[in-house]
């Protein structure tokens, strides 16, 4: 599955248009990276079990977008966005979509 | 007597804060300047129309999720009441956002691409999920993506 940010594929038709695909995930935070992440408060810097946590939940979110995306029968997920965003005290919520198309070969 | 102590006590916590923070700034920016280096063959660019000779485009990201230190976010504090420049804040989004590119040409260079076209950055405050307690600034992600590729020359 060809998936891109781009609205287009150079040299390659769009055969048909599939419509908007979409994927999300709500994360809440864990108590144990949440106390290393109260020191890394105090110094500064990055909190990596925060950047794991999103990026896992980043790539569940695109693997749900795609998987809406195969029941379409798509073959490619073009212009794709994400969205980042707080919906309750102590969970982030990543949205991921795209357009799904089937691609002339 | 007890209140003088708990004072000090309060300071020298702050000013370790302040060095260590400042370490671990060095640390990271001359990493970033090293890999930056390495990276530069990787061009990005912000076009949306790719050239007709850019083939296996692939989806490529790259993340990161810095906080300020509590010495920052005093200095923070003090800015809010006088206004102007937050400088201390722009020396960590910067970082913040050097390194989530640096990840996403990371993730290029392992697919074998050369360009990453459309770039996007997108930061977003986390401080609604963590960081509750102190008011001003603290939590962001910087997060950058875009379609890595290649030009065949047909």
């Amino acid at each position: 599955m060809l998936v891109t940010n781009l609205e287009y594929v150079p040299d390659r038709k769009i055969i048909k248009h599939l419509g908007l695909v979409q994927g999300s995930t709500v994360r809440a935070k864990h108590v144990g990276r949440d106390f290393m992440a109260g020191l890394k408060n105090l110094v500064g810097g990055e909190l990596k079990g925060y950047t794991e946590l999103l990026n896992e939940s980043r790539e569940q979110a695109i693997e749900r977008m795609l998987e809406q995306a195969r029941q379409a029968g798509a073959n490619a997920v073009l212009n794709v966005r994400f969205s980042t965003s707080s919906v309750a005290a102590g969970a982030a919520e990543i949205f991921a979509y795209g357009t799904a198309v089937v691609l002339a070969f | 007597m007890i209140e003088l102590i708990s004072l000090l006590i309060g300071l020298l916590v702050l000013v370790m804060a302040f060095f260590v923070g400042n370490h671990i700034e060095k640390k990271h920016y001359a990493s970033i300047l090293e890999r930056e280096k390495e990276l530069h063959r990787i061009i990005l660019l912000a076009i949306k129309r790719p050239p007709s000779t850019f083939q296996e485009q692939q989806l490529v990201k790259g993340s990161v999720v810095v906080s300020s230190d509590k010495f920052k976010r005093l200095l923070a504090a003090f800015r809010n009441f006088f206004g102007g420049n937050v400088r201390s804040y722009e020396t960590l989004l910067d970082r913040a956002r050097r390194e989530a590119i640096l990840r996403m040409k990371e993730e290029a260079a392992q697919l074998g691409a050369t360009m990453i076209l459309n770039v996007k950055l997108e930061t977003v405050s986390l401080d609604d999920i963590y960081n509750a307690k102190s008011g001003v600034l603290g939590t962001v992600e910087v997060l950058a993506y875009g379609t890595a590729g290649r030009i065949v020359k047909k």
